[in-house]
């Protein structure tokens, strides 16, 4: 049994359908302890239905989800657990202490208010009825009554969405600090670069399937491409013709190319440009991964399905 | 061997039930869109025809004061009910509380208290306004009566109003609770004696819960229609188990 206790939250070979749609198809996920983990996907893919399940809002048409080892129907388990979803207009006409003292209610070991307010920058906000706050002070109450638990899990459903770039800067640095302190996290997001920024795991949803799973950097590795830029007088579209070059675009004296093995790349650069200046190359990130494996995905299906027509 | 992941919290859930119930009702005691028109329409109805219209008939301040506080207990459930959970399942606030460890049915009882706490003041601001301004004069018994079944008689409202609320969209809920609130209240002889309408009304009359609430109220001050109260409560009974059962299985497959 102890090896189980390494996974605060699990799904199964989960399946979910809701009539003729497949929105889960086989999805196995799992959180341990002081993880960040990110869940991925374009929008239907399936994310907001796997956490449906972890959090015992749907039940699973097959599979299993577990959360602390139990059903996430169990009150014991969601007492464990923060949570953020994307979309909960709170009562509008609660002061914001208001809305907190009830949700700390719930939770038997629940944090200080002022820990609350330091946490989630909740500063003079105490007295102000919910409904009067701007869209990034809501979210940062949203955020504080997913925090206000003490939670050993915390699940964020597009946290930031909507969000200002400071007030998503905010949320980041109180994330980090739970974090630091051994909170794990479940986090879905639409910004590639949020999950870069914050996650340690990632798992990719394409059309309710698992297609990568892993460590932010084995995920990233899955996809060799790298990014050169440079200045440089090189004719962008002869650099297009070059073995392992995918796309080169020119932006004024900048040239830019997405390519395989930098290596040989940059050796034959400079080589055609003695003058070429302010050279860089960049891995590829987790959106040119994203990208990457959900169109690998794509074609895989349509050749699935092809090969359903020629047999029908 | 136990490990600390697995070991249940224990936490008193009882501190849970009474917040959740104080923040409805302040929640809503502070939305002036609910709140003037369950608490006052009432009020201001029987100011009119109960004090105003019908000034020294006695007769008519007691059966309005009974019928009007009925009227008042309807609007708190169906509106208390129907309106909030079609707006908070629509806005995804009811999701979020089943996702958060609220201990069970606190969100139910919240509205249930919060329209029973609503029900006793505009039962206790008629009182006041019948046996000031109308000189309505009941037995203790009697006035504690009339407070008891506007307080327990808002339970079959709650319940209609939790399964209108599983059906309708948050923007429909208030015209759809309205096109049910009034015609029921005027069918049912809440406004003025069925005796006094058409006979085929007071044959679909029966058919109404609040006809049956109506007829309770009115047992209280001796103006009934002579059917005995067991009858009456017997229909509210089943009404309030009915629309509960059918909100319940609406509720399991909506969200």
């Amino acid at each position: 049994m102890e090896g189980k206790t390494l996974e605060l939250a699990s799904l199964r070979g989960a399946c979910k359908r809701y009539g003729d749609v497949v929105a889960l198809d086989g999805v196995d996920l799992a959180i341990a302890p002081g993880q960040v983990l990110a869940l991925l996907g374009a929008n239907g893919a399936g994310k907001t239905t796997a956490v449906a399940l972890l959090l015992g809002l749907l039940q699973a048409d097959a599979g299993t989800a577990l959360l602390f080892g139990q059903s996430p129907q169990r009150l014991d388990a969601r007492r464990r657990v923060g949570v953020m979803l994307q979309s909960a207009a709170l009562q509008n006409t609660l002061r914001v202490g208001e809305l907190l003292d009830l949700t700390r209610s719930y939770y038997p070991q629940p944090r200080s208010v002022a820990d609350c307010v330091q946490l989630a920058g909740l500063d003079g906000l105490l007295e102000r009825p919910y409904g009067k706050l701007s869209g990034g002070q809501q979210r940062r109450v949203q955020f504080a009554l997913a925090l206000c638990g003490n939670p050993q899990l915390l699940f964020l459903d597009e946290p930031t969405t909507g969000l200002d770039i400071e007030a998503r800067q905010i949320l980041w640095r109180a994330l980090r600090a739970l974090v630091a302190q051994g909170c794990a996290v479940l986090l879905t997001t639409h910004y590639l670069e949020e999950a870069e920024a914050l996650a340690d795991r990632v798992t990719v949803l394409a059309r309710g399937r698992v297609v990568a799973a892993g460590s932010m950097d084995e995920v990233r590795a899955r996809v060799s491409r790298q990014h050169i830029r440079c200045v440089s007088t090189l004719d962008a579209d002869a650099v297009a013709c070059w073995p392992q070059v995918h796309e080169v675009h020119r932006d004024g004296t900048r040239i830019e190319i997405v390519a395989d093995a930098a290596e040989e790349i940059v050796q034959r650069l400079l080589a055609g440009d003695p003058q070429l200046r302010e050279l860089e190359v960049r891995r590829a990130g987790l959106a040119d991964a994203f990208i990457e494996l959900t169109r690998e995905d794509a074609h895989q299906e349509q050749a699935r399905e092809a090969r359903h027509r020629e047999a029908a | 061997m136990m490990n600390t992941i697995a070991k249940p919290l224990r936490h008193a859930t009882l501190r849970s039930y009474v917040l959740e119930a104080k923040y409805e009702f302040l929640r809503l005691l502070r939305a002036p869109v609910f709140a003037v028109p369950t608490i006052l329409f009432p009020a201001l109805f029987y100011l009119l025809f109960g004090v105003v219209l019908n000034f020294g008939n006695g007769q008519a301040a007691s059966y309005l004061l009974a019928t009007y506080g009925v009227f008042g207990v309807t609007g708190a459930g169906l509106f208390g009910f129907g309106v909030t959970v079609a707006v908070e399942r629509e806005q995804g606030l009811l999701q979020l509380k089943r996702a958060l460890p609220m201990p069970p049915g606190a969100y139910l009882l919240a509205k249930m208290a919060m329209a029973m706490l609503f029900s006793a003041i505009v039962s206790l601001l008629l009182a006041v306004m019948a046996s000031v301004l109308a000189g309505v004069s009941l037995q203790p018994s009697q006035w504690a009566l009339l407070l008891l079944v506007d307080v327990l008689g808002a339970v079959p409202f709650c319940a209609l109003g939790l399964y209108l609320g599983t059906l309708v969209s948050g923007s429909a809920a208030p015209a759809v609770v309205n096109l049910i609130f009034l015609p029921m209240a005027f069918l049912s002889g809440l406004w003025m004696p069925l005796a006094m309408l058409p006979d085929v009304l007071g044959r679909v009359a029966p058919a109404l819960p609040a006809y049956h609430l109506g007829q309770v109220a009115l047992k209280v001050v001796g103006m009934d229609g002579g059917a005995p109260v067991a009858l009456h409560l017997g229909a509210l009974a089943v009404f309030a188990v009915v629309f509960f059962v059918l909100a319940r299985a609406r509720l399991a497959k909506v969200g």
